[in-house]
């Protein structure tokens, strides 16, 4: 396999092809914040907080690209820490912190980028729409009993067709990879999140983890959770 | 073939047929049939002329004479007039202004005469429902050529050498853009014409795919052979129906002469081609949304790379061109890259259509070659502004391009200089804006197009764009502080770097645009609580002038609201507080008495 050499923040390494820029930084031990992007799960580029600065060969210019999705190039100049990356990332927690006012992990992120209070009307969401849910029930579990519903701002995670999902295991996984806790659950088991599973499905173990629940303290058996 | 001593040209596209002109049309029919003209007078039904604005027209050929605004009811005089006893009439040919002479030939008037037409070079020309009048108009032939004479690499080495650029809006070059999907090795590749075209005001290409469907198809089977992709999709919005049924009879009739299929021209060569119609989502317009839509998913974008170039339709490497750079590329291989070449301007080649819209007196659209000023397309070709009001800007590139302002009307229009002045080419809409236009009005407006049309995937284009209009709302509610405007300017800047997309990335261009060349028009909002251009309501007072008023009752009787008081030959008076701002009372007195401040 063809081998990749790059600078990242001054430091020369050479990774396969295909590698991200995300994943070559923690090779190096630099860390780059993310919100939406998971080891186990395809990228997916959609928080945005992971934008660093590229440039390759001879451009004079660098471009601002989410590190998470861009796979590495022959030469490429990376840097992941400038007062640019800062500020973006500072605006773009802002809008977070607008929308999840309530999170405590969005409030110390957006603490390291010193933003402590946003300068538009809070709103009193917790999830920030990073598919992580979405993505883990579809790419590990195979259940997919959530996607997004709408478009815009009316996005929102749903079971198919907004009605309780026969498919869902509650196996817990969509809870162990949210990044803000907006996923609970009791909340699974009881609609009101959305995404619900059946009440009448008998509850399955993890496909992949198999003989352990997801979370330690979660219940061995899942037909508790269901209300009666 | 019947041969006729005169064709009528009877313009059938989408803005005409609005105009009746299917009712003149059989008007037409039923009066050549009365006077025994049947023989020698054919009526074809073409596609659109482009002079919208004076819709229904017709051209009389050979002799080249334009009518304009044709109604069932003139229809036996005209017949009777010119077909019969060869005197044109006069009064329905197009004037400039009034008490000016007509002007009988098309090629005379100043909406065509300054066009150079090569997309559309066969508009108004033939019968699009017709593929042997493409045929008879050298259709074919490029697509001939190469499968004849040509290699792939042949092909993209002229295309590249003609400098064509993508038309869709980025204006990448088009010849490397093939070059990239002929080099990546697959069994199955394809090729897709993006007709989501969703700007409100653009009609460039539902035009081109109505009125000569085969370009399309021809441009599209010559970009397959050069990439080798064997499977094509048109991708058309379902609000397009005369475009979808025409495309789709174009097809049908390339698959009946064996032009689509196995074995074109005899040649190592299939292709086969699909229509797939869009549900109406603008952000499908871009590619990887677009190809996520055919694929039957969400029509939302994901990160490039990979490109689909490499990974696109399936995983298969595809090739997505617009409607208008396909329709270019029949003519680039038979008049040669050297010709195409030679129009335009060092960076940009070729034409462009445009579809002039807003504050125009000659609505409608043209295709001019790059370089044109902006001052040309819409003094010369669009007859200036209407009412003798004042141009204050023109937004190109659609809802996420830029406004112009009047000091940069003689930019010369190509994809750099729209872009140096904040502005973006875009798939090529124009829309004009007098001095009754309030800047900050319209960048709320595509603003909110915008937020309602973001897929909502990542955060700076689903959040940003929705912060962006809160803080819009307040200015023009008249909550504005000059702090907002700060914070605009810097949200602006995060959305345009951090988005996904192009659709977030260009979305704060009005903002932007608006914030650089009429920065003066917030301030007022702001600091003076006031809107300069008189539109944004919370900000404007209706007051009656009681020296002017004459107390003929007028506005009294049309204010929706009952809030305007007084006696027959008194001054009237309005009461704030019931008053809704409508402005009935201000278009209705004769006597400039109603102020609106």
């Amino acid at each position: 396999m063809m081998t990749i050499k790059l600078k990242i923040d001054k430091q020369d390494i050479e990774v396969p092809e295909g590698t991200t820029i995300l994943e070559a930084a923690r090779m190096l031990g630099i860390r780059i914040p993310t919100l939406c992007h998971h080891e186990a799960l395809k990228p997916y580029g959609a928080c945005r907080i992971c934008l660093v600065e590229v440039r390759a060969g001879t451009a004079r210019a660098s471009t601002l690209v989410a590190s998470c999705v861009f796979p590495v190039r022959q030469g490429l100049e990376v840097t992941t820490d400038s007062d640019e990356i800062r500020e973006v990332r500072a605006g773009l927690l802002e809008l977070l912190l607008a929308r999840c006012p309530g999170s405590r992990q969005i409030r110390e992120l957006a603490g390291e980028f010193g933003v402590h209070e946003t300068p538009y009307t809070p709103r009193d969401h917790l999830c920030i729409l990073c598919g992580l849910c979405v993505r883990v029930c579809d790419e590990i579990v195979g259940a997919r009993a959530i996607d997004f519903s709408f478009r815009g701002q009316a996005l929102d995670v749903k079971p198919p067709l907004l009605t309780p999902a026969g498919t869902c295991i509650a196996c817990g996984t969509c809870t162990t990879v949210c990044p803000t806790e907006a996923v609970k659950l009791e909340e699974i088991a009881r609609v009101p999140y959305g995404h619900a599973v059946s009440e009448t499905h008998p509850g399955e173990r993890c496909r992949v983890c198999g003989t352990h629940p997801t979370k330690p303290e979660f219940p061995a058996n899942y037909d508790d959770w269901f209300p009666k | 073939m019947k041969t006729c001593r005169t064709h009528l040209l009877l313009c059938a596209g989408t803005g005409c047929v609005s105009n009746g002109a299917f009712e003149v049309m059989r008007s037409l029919e039923e009066e050549i049939k009365r006077h025994n003209l049947t023989e020698e007078v054919s009526i074809v039904a073409t596609g659109c002329n482009g002079f919208c604005e004076r819709g229904p027209t017709m051209v009389v050929q050979p002799d080249g004479i334009f009518y304009q605004r044709l109604t069932v009811d003139k229809v036996p005089h005209l017949v009777e007039e010119h077909f019969l006893k060869g005197r044109p009439v006069k009064e329905l040919m197009y004037t400039e202004a009034k008490g000016r002479p007509p002007v009988p030939r098309m090629n005379d008037i100043e909406f065509f005469r300054h066009q150079v037409l090569i997309a559309l070079r066969n508009r108004g020309r033939i019968d699009p429902e017709k593929i042997d009048e493409y045929i008879a108009n050298d259709g074919y032939a490029g697509l001939a050529r190469i499968l004849k004479e040509m290699s792939p690499e042949e092909v993209i080495s002229q295309i590249k050498k003609s400098g064509l650029r993508g038309r869709g809006g980025a204006g990448f070059p088009t010849g490397m853009k093939w070059e990239f999907a002929r080099r990546s090795a697959a069994d199955l590749k394809y090729i897709v014409c993006n007709a989501d075209e969703g700007d409100p005001g653009a009609f460039m290409d539902r035009s081109i795919l109505e009125a000569d469907p085969h370009s399309v198809l021809e441009g599209m089977l010559i970009g397959a052979y050069a990439i080798g992709a064997s499977r094509g999709f048109i991708y058309i919005r379902e609000e397009y129906p005369l475009a979808v049924e025409r495309i789709k009879r174009a097809i049908r009739a390339a698959e009946e002469y064996g032009l689509l299929g196995e074995r074109i021209f005899g040649a190592a060569f299939d292709f086969s081609l699909r229509v797939v119609r869009g549900a109406g989502a603008f952000v499908c317009g871009e590619e990887t949304a677009l190809m996520a839509s055919i694929e039957g998913k969400m029509g939302r974008p994901r990160p490039r790379p990979p490109f689909p170039a490499e990974s696109g339709l399936w995983g298969c490497p595809t090739n997505i061109n617009n409607v208008e750079t396909w329709s270019n590329v029949p003519v680039i291989i038979l008049r040669g890259a050297d010709w195409y070449s030679s129009i335009g301007t060092p960076s940009s080649k070729g034409t462009k259509v445009f579809s002039v819209v807003g504050k125009v007196e000659n609505t409608g659209l043209v295709e001019v070659p790059m370089g044109i000023t902006l001052r040309k397309i819409i003094f010369d070709i669009g007859g200036g502004i209407p009412g003798g009001k004042r141009f204050k800007a023109v937004q190109t590139g659609g809802p996420s391009g830029g406004c112009i302002p009047e000091n940069k009307l003689d930019l010369e229009v190509d994809y750099e200089q729209l872009a140096e002045a904040g502005a973006i080419m875009g798939s090529g809409g124009l829309i004009v804006m007098d001095e009754d236009t309030c800047m900050v009005d319209l960048a709320r407006y595509f603003l909110a197009f915008l937020e309602d049309e973001s897929c909502g995937k990542c955060v700076p284009c689903r959040e940003g764009l929705q912060r962006m209009h809160e803080i819009l709302d307040d200015i023009t509610e008249g909550r504005g502080t000059m702090d907002h405007l700060v914070l605009l300017e810097r949200l602006a800047n995060t959305v345009k770097k951090a988005s996904l997309c192009a659709l977030g990335s260009t979305a704060p261009n009005p903002v932007l645009t608006t914030l650089r060349y009429f920065r003066d028009e917030y301030e007022s909002h702001i600091n003076e609580g006031r809107c300069p251009a008189g539109v944004c309501k919370a900000l404007i007072r209706f007051s009656i002038d009681p020296e002017a008023c004459t107390g003929c009752t007028a506005c009294r009787k049309v204010c929706p609201t009952d809030c305007i008081a007084g006696e027959r030959k008194q001054p009237h008076k309005i009461d704030p507080d019931r008053c809704i701002k409508c402005g009935a009372c201000h278009e209705v007195c004769k006597f400039n008495a109603v102020r609106k401040t």
